[in-house]
This record gives structure tokens, C-alpha cells and sequence, in this order.
């Protein structure tokens, strides 16, 4: 319990450092984005939106930078994070079309890869030494390539080619979105490459990390004494497997990192409509509200993530649970 | 990232060195590394890589932003990488935009390493409210993910800023130290009880004497694993900031190159050599990394150097291929 407490803590500062970070790079850097926002808009301004700009950016403001700091928590709260110019709506509601995308393009490949990679890995490492081994090469090289780029590979070859899948979006453009079944089946179906891409760019680290520790810990003894008593190799192998996982999920916040940075630009590439794409409208555009959205959602996402990895840690290690 | 597992108290070859007399002399083990066939290949690339850096400006053949050919030119003759559909020549822009990728990447990998190794052995020597703030600083970055925020930074910078290497390195690796940081603290903390560190406590040296004589030269493999990996992570991150346009487009790097050939739809219209090029020189030099990364990670742990023996040398030792249990072959002077 204790250690799951610490962990929140150190979560809960993430969020608290992310948030303020956010509220104070506009303050600190150079320039000033309200002018550059209201540039954007010409025409359309009103007093009140330059006002909630003012106000976001603290530019113009006879107000204490604690004050300010205040104002921000209590429209964040209010899950007010801005106006977007670009798209000419609330950041929040722009958000909220774009998050269940992700999610659920990221969630699914994340599982699919580590579960796979840590399966393939598992092999690996009970069979070091023989052929098998021949896949570490590939898995170094496809850990080497950025995700963008193999996705348009992919794209390449696979969409616009063969026609195996389709080429761009989330979903067939003569569907009307819902909860019907032809929508959800399109939806799988545009889903594919995509995700196949970042489990493809992903699974490479789980193989390596997962077979490396099998490799240490097979040689342990109570593996010997395992196999030395006549368990059968399944057990033998499943023993071995769970010690040697534990290091797989503790990394899982730095690898968790680069996923998500990684399956953002594959979004892009795919045209995929969630916050990668939405990344890149608002990149092009210096729409900062947007961006600065953006980059919470991000965040608050891959610390969700963390804290079910750190569960699924205190649910696979006893010594763990025994500490508190 | 084994390394950061793998029990680190019986396989440090530094400190077996300095506690028991040394079987061989410590610098013929120091030259066993770049002897294996994985790790040489490795550094081939490197090599090549960063001789491309400093030459590709030089022996480009074109001006890389001139739009003066034929758009969308098959590879050839003439263009030995055809030409965008902007009608630049691919080649010039490669060889252009290596020096930008590369030196980013060391210039990232070195503040970082630098800030981590500081951080991480600080915290691991120091160790009580020292440690316990640095670690909480380090598992708060670990756990921020990086691209979305070097995206936010930078798109506030200013546009003269946008295509400064050494800054936008700098803002790399502030995002890239934290890793490094954790595993130099954790095996900071098993080397500081050893009994030679505890040898030259007790002779009374400087506190930083003993940091910099004892403690960090039997750092050294796993800060160079640490450094290869955080100029992976640069690289990497340099080019998907560059595809996403936070960096000055006009500036040539492997990033860019895919930037403008994404926005000119080239995968879709079937012009492989305006994006292939560029990602694979990315990948090659991963790879690389990754190979001189294998040499270091069976350096330290040599259940993973048996581990990689071939079968045909295992034959040749007259030792069964198939693997077997609780029997590791450690292999003297395997290479």
C-alpha cells in the first residue's frame, strides 16, 4: 500500500509540475503569443476573447504572477483550457473528439505489443543460444526506425499497393458515425495499420528487455530446482517468466513515453483524426491554447497508464506488498 | 535496460578489478569489447555515419534548396537519389542534413549524460533528503512524456531560436536525463559500501576525490550504454520534431526531408526515394547505436555474452548448442 501510495505522490507531482509548467511558458518566454493568436483571427476579434487570451498568457495584466497562478487552477478545474483559434471552438470540446481516438488506437497497441513481445521474448530467452536468436537483428533494427517513418513505409506498400487496407482516416467517409454495427466494423478495419505500425515499432524494446532477463534468470537456481523436480517445461518456463517480467513493467513509464510520443506522428501519417493530428493543426498554426491542451491531456493520459502498470507490478511481485 | 536490472554486485568488471588482484591486466579486458562481430559492425556505422557529418556539406553535389530540376525524377544518372517533387535534389539534402541530425544528437546526448551522471551519482552517494529530492526529480521527468512538451517549448521559441542545434539540444536533453540519472544512482548506491570505497573513506580522502577516482571510473560501461542511449532518444526526437514542423523547415535535416515529403503527399504518390532515404539513414544509425549498445550490456553481464555465442563456436569448443539449465557457459576470451 505504502509503495502504491509513494508512487501516487510522485504522480500527483508530475500532474502539479506538468500544470505549471504549462501556466508559466508563455509567461517566461519571449515574444508574446496573444499578439500573435489575435494576428491569426483578424476580423473576427471580439474585447472578450482578446481578454480570456490576456488572461491565459498573462500578457497585459496589472495582476500578481500568484494571482494569475490562482485564475489558472480555478479555469482548469472548471476544465477550461482556452479557445483554439484554428478550429474556432473550446479546446475542451476539440479535445474531447479527439481523446477516445487515441486512447483507444494507443491502448489497444500498447497491450497487443507488450503482451506479444513479452510472449516472443519469454521464447527467446529460454532459447537462447539458437537460431532463434537470429531475431535480435531485425528486432534491433525495427526498434531503430522512428514510427513515422514506418508507418508510411507501410503505407506505402500495404495501402496504396497491395490495397490490403485502407489508405487514410479513422473510418469509412459514407458512414455516419454511431453505435451501429457497419460503423464499428469500418472503424476495426482503418484501425488495422495504424495500429499494426506501433506494435510492429514497439515490440522490438519488450523483446529485448523480456529476453535479456529470461536469459539472467533462467540461470538462477530455483529455476535448476524447478526443473530439477520434474516440473513440466510449461511450468518451468511460466516460473521464470514472472520474475523475469518485473523489470518489463517497471520500465514501463519510460517506455510508455516514447510510445505515445511515437504513436502521436503515426496518427499523422494516417491521417488517424485523434491528438496527433490535432498535434500538427495546432503546430502548423501557433495555436497555443490548443497545443498547451494538448500537451495536459497527454500527460494526465501516460500517468493513468503509469499507475495501472505500477498495479499490475504490486499484483506480480509479493515482496512488494509485504514492504508496506 | 537490463542493465538497470541485472543484480550489478558480482559482474562489474571494475570492481572485481580493484578488489581482488586482477587475473589480467584491466586493459587487455577493455579491449575485449570492440572485438565482437555485433559491436565492430556497430561501430562501422557510427564511423561512417559521423565521417558523413563532417564531410556531407562539402562533397553534396547540388545546393540542396535550389528547385532548378526536373520534379519528381526517378533516381539516376544525373540525380543519383531523383529529385522531390519541389525539384530538389534528394542526395544534396541527405548529405546537407546529416551534420544537423548527428550534431543535435551528440550535443542532446552530452548535456544529458553530463546532468545525469551528476544527478545520479550525487543522489546515489549522498544519499538521505539529497537523494530522496533528486529521485523524486528524476521519476517526475521519467514520467513526463517528452515529445508533447519539447513540441510546447519550442513552439514558443522564437524563429531565430528554431535552428539553433546547441539550443534545441540543450531543450533535448532536458527531457532525456532522467533515465541515465536512475540506473548511475542505483549502482552508485552498491558501489559506495564496497570496501574500497569504504578503504578511502576511511584514509580520509575528499569527498569529491572519492566521487571522481572510485566511484565514477567503475560507472564508466554503463555511462557509455547510458550515453548511446540518450543519443538514440536525441536523434530520434530531433527528427520527429523536425517532421512535425516545430523546427525551422527551411533548415535541412533527415526530419525535415520527411516533413516536406509528407506534406507533399510523396508516400501516397508512390515517390519512395523522397522519404526512404532519409528514414533509413535514421535507422541505420540506431541500429548502430543499438549494436555498440549489445557489446556494452554483454560486457557487463556475461550470462548475456554466452548467451550470444554462435553455434559454430560452440561446436567448435566441442559444448552442445542446445541450450541447457543452471549451466551458463562463461567463455574466456570469447569475442
Amino acid at each position: 500500500m505504502t509503495t502504491l501510495l509513494r508512487r501516487l505522490g510522485v504522480y500527483l507531482l508530475t500532474a502539479w509540475v506538468a500544470i505549471t509548467v504549462n501556466f508559466l511558458l508563455p509567461r517566461l518566454m519571449p515574444g508574446n503569443p496573444v499578439e500573435i493568436l489575435i494576428g491569426k483571427i483578424q476580423g473576427r476579434v471580439t474585447p472578450q476573447i482578446v481578454h480570456a487570451f490576456e488572461r491565459q498568457f498573462g500578457v497585459g495584466l496589472h495582476q500578481s504572477l500568484w494571482s494569475q497562478y490562482v485564475h489558472y487552477w480555478s479555469q482548469l478545474f472548471h476544465l477550461n483550457l482556452g479557445f483554439s483559434i484554428s478550429l474556432s471552438a473550446p479546446v475542451s470540446s476539440v479535445l474531447k473528439q479527439s481523446v477516445p481516438w487515441t486512447v483507444g488506437l494507443i491502448g489497444v497497441s500498447t497491450v497487443v505489443s507488450f503482451i506479444l513481445g513479452t510472449i516472443i521474448g519469454t521464447y527467446l530467452g529460454w532459447r537462447r543460444g539458437t537460431v532463434f536468436d537470429a531475431v535480435l537483428p531485425v528486432a534491433t533494427f525495427l526498434q531503430a526506425v522512428p514510427y513515422f517513418f514506418f508507418g508510411t513505409v507501410l503505407l506505402l506498400v500495404f495501402a496504396s499497393h497491395l490495397r490490403w487496407f485502407p489508405e487514410l482516416g479513422a473510418y469509412s467517409q459514407s458512414l455516419n458515425p454511431g453505435w451501429h454495427w457497419s460503423f464499428v466494423a469500418s472503424v476495426l478495419r482503418y484501425g488495422q495499420l495504424p495500429a499494426i505500425t506501433v506494435v510492429i515499432s514497439s515490440i522490438a524494446g519488450w523483446i529485448m528487455g523480456m529476453r535479456n532477463m529470461m536469459v539472467t534468470t533462467v540461470g538462477e537456481d530455483f529455476v535448476l530446482m524447478a526443473v530439477a523436480k520434474g516440473l513440466p517445461k510449461r511450468k518451468v518456463i511460466a516460473y521464470a517468466a514472472r520474475n523475469a517480467v518485473l523489470p518489463s513493467i517497471s520500465n514501463f513509464s519510460l517506455a510508455m513515453g516514447l510510445l505515445v510520443s511515437g504513436a502521436l506522428l503515426v496518427e499523422l501519417v494516417f491521417n488517424y483524426p485523434g491528438v496527433g493530428d490535432l498535434l500538427l493543426t495546432a503546430v502548423q498554426n501557433e495555436d497555443y491554447p490548443l497545443l498547451q491542451g494538448i500537451f495536459l491531456v497527454i500527460t494526465f493520459t501516460v500517468l493513468s497508464a503509469n499507475l495501472l502498470a505500477d498495479l499490475a507490478y504490486l499484483a506480480l511481485d509479493p515482496r512488494i506488498r509485504r514492504q508496506a | 535496460m537490463s542493465s538497470l536490472t541485472a543484480p550489478p554486485t558480482p559482474e562489474l568488471p571494475g570492481a572485481m578489478a580493484a578488489g581482488l588482484p586482477a587475473v589480467r591486466p584491466r586493459r587487455v579486458r577493455a579491449l575485449a569489447l570492440p572485438r565482437s562481430g555485433k559491436v565492430l559492425f556497430g561501430l562501422g556505422i557510427m564511423v561512417a555515419f559521423l565521417i558523413l557529418a563532417v564531410i556531407g556539406p562539402y562533397v553534396a553535389p547540388y545546393n540542396p534548396s535550389a528547385t532548378a530540376f526536373t520534379p519528381g525524377l526517378h533516381p539516376g544518372a544525373a540525380h543519383w537519389l531523383g529529385t522531390t517533387l519541389l525539384g530538389q535534389d534528394v542526395l544534396s539534402q541527405l548529405l546537407v542534413g546529416a551534420r544537423p541530425t548527428i550534431v543535435v544528437g551528440l550535443v542532446a546526448g552530452v548535456i544529458a549524460t553530463v546532468l545525469s551522471t551528476v544527478i545520479g551519482v550525487t543522489a546515489g552517494y549522498i544519499g538521505g533528503a539529497t537523494d530522496e529530492g533528486l529521485s523524486l526529480a528524476s521519476n517526475v521527468f521519467l514520467a513526463i512524456p517528452g515529445l508533447p512538451l519539447l513540441i510546447v517549448i519550442d513552439s514558443y521559441l522564437p524563429q531565430g531560436a528554431r535552428s539553433n542545434y546547441v539550443l534545441i539540444g540543450a531543450v533535448i536533453a532536458l527531457t532525456g536525463w532522467a533515465w541515465g540519472a536512475r540506473v548511475l544512482r542505483a549502482l552508485t548506491l552498491s558501489l559506495r559500501n564496497r570496501d574500497f570505497v569504504e578503504a578511502s573513506r576511511i584514509i580520509g580522502e575528499k569527498r569529491w576525490r572519492i566521487i571522481f577516482v572510485e566511484v565514477v571510473p567503475n560507472l564508466f560501461a554503463v555511462l557509455a550504454s547510458s550515453f548511446l542511449f540518450t543519443l538514440l532518444y536525441s536523434i530520434g526526437t530531433y527528427v520527429a520534431l523536425a517532421y512535425i514542423g516545430v523546427i525551422d523547415t527551411a533548415r535541412w535535416n533527415w526530419g525535415t526531408m520527411l516533413f516536406w515529403a509528407q506534406a507533399n503527399n510523396a508516400p501516397i504518390a508512390n515517390q519512395w526515394w523522397w522519404f526512404v532515404p532519409p528514414g533509413l539513414c535514421i535507422a541505420l544509425v540506431g541500429t548502430g547505436l543499438a549494436l555498440l549498445n549489445f557489446g556494452i550490456d554483454e560486457f557487463i553481464n556475461p550470462r548475456l555474452r554466452a548467451a550470444g555465442v554462435t553455434g559454430r563456436y560452440m561446436r567448435k569448443v566441442k559444448l552442445s548448442n542446445r541450450p541447457r539449465l543452471g549451466l551458463t557457459p562463461v567463455i574466456e576470451g570469447f569475442r
